[in-house]
């Protein structure tokens, strides 16, 4: 199909699920893609596979008692992430493990839950891999206005963030709630991946919050243009993805998520510094073979107002 | 006034005696050494100062306030694994994090706060490498990022947790001049280490600690082998007291 009947598509009343699941991919990938940089910087992938796998008790409770998807999920991925940060406190069972026992437990509720609603077969996949049919324009609001809600904390709280993530010992000293910083990023990483939800599926919906960013992390060293290369990249990803799922009838999430991962071994191999070909190629192109990702001899010390100039 | 008093504090870490009946007090000009091995508590007790651990009893007071966090004019240096140091940030965007507890919360570095940044790298000359990414830099460059951080809020006291750790000997003699300089621009400067050279080299005071204070003095006055073989642990033959006599 050529993108021009695409277009088509996206413009035919009779298909007007089609642009609803592309503004919900695009605006659920915007929005995981920003809080995905904390996740991939602070290195809570599991956090994040824990959370997106907690919402689905809630889901299916919602599914039973046929309310909102998006509520149920949101109300039951916080809950989730709030034991988690709790249980966390005590050392004697490591964080990765407390994570590890209420993703399994979460899971096994959600699969009990929905077992008792008649049908569940179907409903079961739909939610496990994703659909772009069934949207009601409802959650095309909820969608849009939690995405904002995300933004703007993200937006307001990043500099703290920011500082919890570099050095948390540092940040207690300064008389940063740590706690409850964790808590909120916990919080935005659940409603990022509960808004996901619906077109991604709950297993593919991590690809959406670590893919992107860490393609962006691969393409820079700088976090201002990390955290706006990531949605870029999400976004495209969600994009193209639908347009290939619908062109050639393959499952949505799954053709986003691959889309995703190709851009991201794409920036692998060719990021500008530090891409496996992009170094090759400089090595054979420069006349001596140096690696170019060494820093520079840097000023000491013992020198203290040496000027060379740093650029970057 | 003391910059920081430390009266009878008592720290317990799990139900078990961390630290008893401690007395510490520093003034500013000072640079004091706390020594001690591996358990003895340090951590603990510049944790205690900062009012980051609960006391069992005893007062942290410093300029004569109660210590508290992002309150008092403390700066502190946490060890260096602390940090994150894969973070994509620039040298003068992680010496800012300083003074994100001072700004609050929704604001936005102003001009001051950017000057304050850039006087802190003056301090540490680090102002050629300002938009060098952190992870690019060698440990003594790290090290003086992170006393740069915290002296982007110009504290009166500085907390150092094991600045020499893992720095080869010029490095650690570059920065004992750096702690040097900086006790002597009236900041008081209480730093824990494992290196009795350095300590003993650069310090203008020491204190020997092992979940208990043992000794407190000038380093010339702690010759007398006991306190050295009390706090480390250490037989009568152990090379640590050969380095202590001839130093």
């Amino acid at each position: 199909m050529s993108i021009t009947d695409f277009l088509t598509d996206l413009l035919n009343p009779d298909l007007a699920f089609l642009p609803k699941a592309l503004a919900i991919a695009v605006m659920s990938s915007i929005v995981c893609g920003v809080v995905g940089c904390y996740v991939v910087l602070r290195g809570m992938a599991f956090i994040g596979d824990a959370v997106a796998h907690a919402v689905f008790p809630g889901i299916a409770v919602a599914f039973v008692l046929q309310g909102s998807l998006v509520l149920g999920g949101a109300a039951a991925g916080v809950a989730t992430a709030l034991l988690i940060a709790i249980f966390a406190q005590n050392r004697r069972v490591k964080e990765d493990s407390v994570i590890g026992v209420f993703l399994v437990g979460a899971f096994a509720l959600g699969i009990v839950i929905i077992s008792q609603a008649p049908g569940y077969a179907g409903s079961l996949q739909q939610f496990l891999f994703g659909s772009i049919t069934g949207i009601p324009d409802r959650d095309l609001y909820v969608v849009g206005g939690a995405g904002l809600v995300i933004l703007g904390l993200v937006l307001a709280l990043h500099k703290e963030f920011v500082s919890v993530c570099l050095d948390r010992e540092m940040s207690r000293s300064m008389g940063l709630p740590v706690f409850w910083l964790d808590i909120v990023l916990y919080v935005l990483v659940t409603l990022a991946v509960v808004i996901s939800l619906q077109t991604i599926g709950n297993i593919l919906v991590l690809a959406l919050l670590i893919t992107p960013a860490a393609a962006a992390r691969l393409l820079t060293d700088r976090l201002g243009v990390m955290m706006l290369l990531a949605p870029v990249i999400g976004g495209a990803s969600a994009t193209v993805g639908l347009y290939l799922s619908w062109s050639y009838d393959t499952p949505v999430g799954g053709t986003i998520v691959l889309v995703a991962t190709a851009i991201f071994l794409a920036a692998w191999l060719l990021a500008p510094r530090h891409g496996l070909l992009t170094k090759r190629w400089r090595r054979t192109s420069a006349q001596e073979p140096a690696d170019l990702t060494r820093p520079a001899p840097l000023p000491d010390l013992a020198h203290p107002q040496d000027p060379s100039p740093v650029v970057r | 006034m003391r910059a920081l008093e430390v009266d009878q504090l008592d720290v317990d870490l799990g139900g078990r005696p961390v630290l008893r009946d401690i007395h510490l007090h520093l003034d500013r000009g000072e640079l004091v050494g706390l020594l001690g091995p591996n358990g003895a508590g340090k951590t603990t007790l510049l944790r205690a100062i900062l009012a980051l651990t609960r006391t069992r009893g005893g007062t942290v007071t410093v300029e004569g306030k109660p210590s508290r966090p992002g309150r008092s004019d403390i700066g502190y240096v946490p060890q260096r694994h602390e940090f994150t140091w894969d973070f994509p940030i620039s040298v003068e965007q992680a010496v800012m994090t300083g003074r994100t507890g001072r700004l609050g919360l929704l604001r936005r570095p102003s001009v001051a706060d950017w000057r304050a940044v850039g006087d802190a790298l003056d301090r540490v000359q680090l102002t050629g490498l300002r938009r060098r990414p952190v992870g690019e830099l060698s440990g003594g460059q790290r090290q003086r990022v992170l006393v740069a951080r915290a002296l982007a809020l110009a504290p009166r006291i500085l907390l150092l947790d094991e600045p020499f750790t893992g720095l080869d000997m010029p490095t650690q003699e570059l920065l004992g001049q750096l702690f040097t300089s900086l006790a002597r621009e009236d900041r008081a400067v209480l730093m824990t280490t494992h290196d009795l050279v350095a300590a003993v080299d650069t310090c203008t005071r020491l204190v020997l600690l092992n979940g208990r204070i043992i000794a407190d003095g000038h380093p010339a006055d702690l010759q007398d082998a006991e306190r050295w073989t009390k706090t480390f642990g250490v037989s009568e033959t152990s090379p640590l007291l050969k380095l202590v006599r001839a130093t």
